[in-house]
């Protein structure tokens, strides 16, 4: 049974919100609280964030732009930076480990042999002053005692187990010499060295063309395959999710609103936003006319509405959902939707 | 036919590659529009789809009048734009206009937004005159759906959607004819990306707009699209109608653009062709013999590298492939 960290008295607590956790999950997080205190105010960004991924399964995040993924996928990893960041609450296992009270010597372990990132922005997240060979054989030597020689060969095949051509020739080559794709291999393929039993993959194809993207996105499939990983992909992009998600939680303002199997949320989503992206959604194998919106914008964090945070903007809402924050109820086994009226939507379709 | 009310004739547009700093010297040229045609009618949605410096926006740029071209011809209402000068030359920059990718950059951060929107009349004063150009830049922030009373506010003030609103008020401020769109939408979200979508369709509608429209998003283009015209390397190898590109491709390129777009919908999983290309855009300093598109082919002969393939109607629509054949199951039709 795993507890909460409550960040007010620094202690363990039963956690108030149970998550569909289950016992073989390798990573979960539970009831997730984060603040960026700013001179601009508080900002709330991540309200109880529940989630968890299993071995040899991929978990999407999905949410627009400042709903929080980011955030959670940095204080997953700790690498957020405090100040202005505070983990205020919540909880985050690793093989039943929790992380966010480890000490720092033991979170650096977990960073890279437990759980892996990579990130959107591959040229940022490379070092550009360091040959991508020697930023990869580099880890290994450090963290696997590695020969100099034995270090080169096994990131020689690190490079090539994510097709990077001639690579051993390429080894010397700096960051900048790649192309956008050929980088977010190489970043892959650093992310892979400690062989993590996790990788937490923030956008990896959103800054890449179409074709590109393709070829990332079967590379992360093939390599999730083989080695058993979880993977985190976090991502806005619903096409994406629709093609390698096991299963998805959905993102609103620092809440996971939705979370289920992914053919089930697109067959018959359970909360009022996931209707809405889908229903805003241009297709390519429709020729629509007028896209149904969603009214208004995502809610400034530092002033979150009252109660459901989603209901300035829901065709459903009611008086309750003003005054009450919905909490997230089983629909399922695997399903979960924090919606009032998660039973009325669900009756209507 | 009515008479296209833009005109694109082999244009051609190199950019130098210069090295040396005091003496520099030409080394060879990016040849980033490498004879390009195509015509515009009016109230019609040109989509330019392709990949990440194909060309899409320094043709925007030339269609502008930005850039000059290094050849070929572009004509507005049958005057060519190049050949312009001062009271034409005004007319053109009123009568077309241009929406940009990014709303954080493209609009001044020291404006407010009614000088932000009324500054074309300050260059056209004939068509507001000054004391009703308050009223005028309210009217136009209405129509886009921003309030009027934010006249006084400034750009950082607004999210990305409403600040990309600002861009098409603005660009609405002349009631131009054309509007050049580059990648509106790209930078928003699912949500706010529709709204603006939506937005631009109805001000086409009801100005009788006619768009080219450029994006790299397929499913957004085909959304706003009449005709879509699919580059490559400076050029474009495919162009038709909506249903044309979208449900017969003939040019492996365009097959495999639509084939490696995500639907989203994971019954989809499994049952499309998949097509996946290998390798990445060829630099277009030094673009392939023949044709560009032969070293990710996976139908390229020997004739690809020796003969360059002509954009020619031979199935229905222009198609610039020797080998241009339809292909099932690209993109699934939906229940
Ligand atoms: N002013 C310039 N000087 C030199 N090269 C340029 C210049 N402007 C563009 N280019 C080059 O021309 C080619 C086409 O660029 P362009 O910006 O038109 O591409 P694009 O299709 O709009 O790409 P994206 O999808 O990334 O916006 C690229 O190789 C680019 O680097
Ligand atoms: N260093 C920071 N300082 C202040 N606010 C931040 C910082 N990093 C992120 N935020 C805020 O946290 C919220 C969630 O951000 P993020 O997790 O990056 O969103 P997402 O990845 O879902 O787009 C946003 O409102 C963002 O502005
Ligand atoms: S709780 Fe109310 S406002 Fe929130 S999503 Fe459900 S119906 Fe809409
Ligand atoms: S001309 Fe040849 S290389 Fe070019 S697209 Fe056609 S088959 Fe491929
Ligand atoms: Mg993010
Ligand atoms: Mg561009």
């Amino acid at each position: 049974m795993s507890t909460v960290y409550d960040g007010e008295s620094g202690e363990f607590v039963p956690p108030q919100e149970i998550a569909a956790a289950q016992d073989e999950s390798l990573l979960q997080v539970l009831g997730l609280q984060v603040e960026f205190r700013t001179r601009d105010g508080v900002a709330k960004v991540l309200n109880g964030v529940s989630y968890h991924v299993n071995a040899g399964e991929t978990l999407a995040v999905l949410g627009e732009s400042g709903s929080g993924k980011s955030v959670t996928a940095q204080a997953i990893m700790g690498i957020l930076d405090t100040p202005p960041a505070f983990v205020t609450g919540g909880s985050v296992t690793f093989k039943g480990e929790e992380l966010l009270t480890a000490s720092a010597e033991r979170r650096r372990m977990v960073r890279g042999e437990g759980i892996a990132m990579i990130f959107q922005d591959a040229l940022s997240a490379l070092n550009p002053v360091f040959t991508v060979g020697f930023q990869i054989a580099e880890q290994l030597r450090l963290r696997r005692g590695m020969g100099k020689a034995q270090a080169r060969a096994a990131a020689i095949e690190l490079l090539e187990q994510v097709r990077i051509p001639h690579a051993a020739g390429r080894f010397g080559d700096y960051p900048h010499q790649f192309s956008g794709g050929m980088r977010q291999r190489v970043m892959i393929a650093m992310a892979l060295a400690l062989d993590p039993e996790v990788l937490i993959a923030d956008e990896p194809t959103t800054a890449l063309d179409v074709t590109v993207q393709a070829q990332i996105m079967d590379l992360l499939a093939e390599i999730q395959r083989e080695r058993a990983m979880g993977l985190v992909l976090i991502t806005h992009d619903l096409g994406v999710v629709a093609e390698v998600a096991d299963r998805i939680a959905v993102m609103y303002a620092g809440r996971i609103v939705e979370s289920g199997g992914a053919r089930e949320i697109y067959r018959r989503p359970g909360h009022p936003y996931t209707v809405a992206l889908l229903e805003s959604l241009p297709r390519l194998d429709l020729k629509g006319q007028q896209l149904n919106t969603i009214k208004g914008l995502p809610p400034s964090l530092t002033d979150i509405p009252p109660g459901c945070p989603f209901h300035p903007r829901c065709r459903l809402a009611q008086d309750i959902c003003r005054r009450q924050v919905p909490e997230p109820v089983p629909l399922d086994a695997a399903r979960s939707s924090a919606c009032h009226f998660t039973g009325e939507l669900m009756d209507r379709v | 036919m009515s008479e296209p009310i833009l005109e694109v004739t082999d244009l051609v547009k190199h950019f130098p590659v210069q090295v040396g700093v005091l003496f520099k010297r030409t080394v060879g040229h990016v040849r980033a529009v490498d004879g390009v045609s195509f015509s515009l009618a009016r109230g019609e949605t040109l989509g330019v789809v392709g990949e990440s410096g194909c060309g899409k926006s320094t043709l925007a740029q030339v269609l502008m009048r930005l850039e000059r071209a290094t050849s070929g011809s572009v004509t507005f209402e049958g005057r060519d734009i190049f050949s312009l000068r001062g009271q034409e030359l005004r007319r053109l920059r009123r009568d077309v206009q241009i929406v940009l990718q990014d709303p954080y950059t493209s609009l001044n951060p020291r404006m407010t937004v009614g000088d932000l929107v009324g500054e074309p009349y300050e260059i056209h004063a004939d068509v507001a005159p000054r004391g009703e150009r308050r009223r005028r830049v309210q009217e136009l922030l209405e129509l886009v759906g921003l309030n009027p009373e934010h006249i006084n506010r400034y750009p950082h003030q607004f999210s990305g959607g409403q600040r990309q609103r600002i861009g098409i008020a603005r660009a609405l401020a002349l009631r131009p004819k054309v509007i050049i769109c580059d990648e509106p939408v790209s930078a928003l979200d699912v949500s706010v990306q529709a709204q603006v979508m939506n937005l631009l369709g109805e001000l086409q509608t009801r100005f009788d707009l006619s768009y080219v429209f450029i994006a790299h998003d397929l499913s957004v283009v085909r959304h706003l699209s009449t005709r879509v015209a699919v580059m490559y390397l400076g050029k474009i190898v495919e162009i038709g109608t909506d249903d044309q590109i979208y449900e017969h491709p003939t040019h492996p390129y365009t097959q495999a653009l639509l084939s490696a777009v995500p639907l989203p919908d994971p019954e989809q999983r499994g049952r499309r062709e998949v097509i996946r290309l290998t390798g990445d855009v060829p630099s277009p300093v030094d673009p392939p013999s023949g044709c560009r598109f032969r070293t990710r082919c996976w139908k390229a002969q020997d004739l690809c590298a020796q003969e360059e393939p002509p954009l020619v109607d031979r199935l229905g629509h222009p198609s610039a492939c020797h080998f241009a054949e339809e292909r099932p199951r690209i993109v699934p039709t939906s229940a």
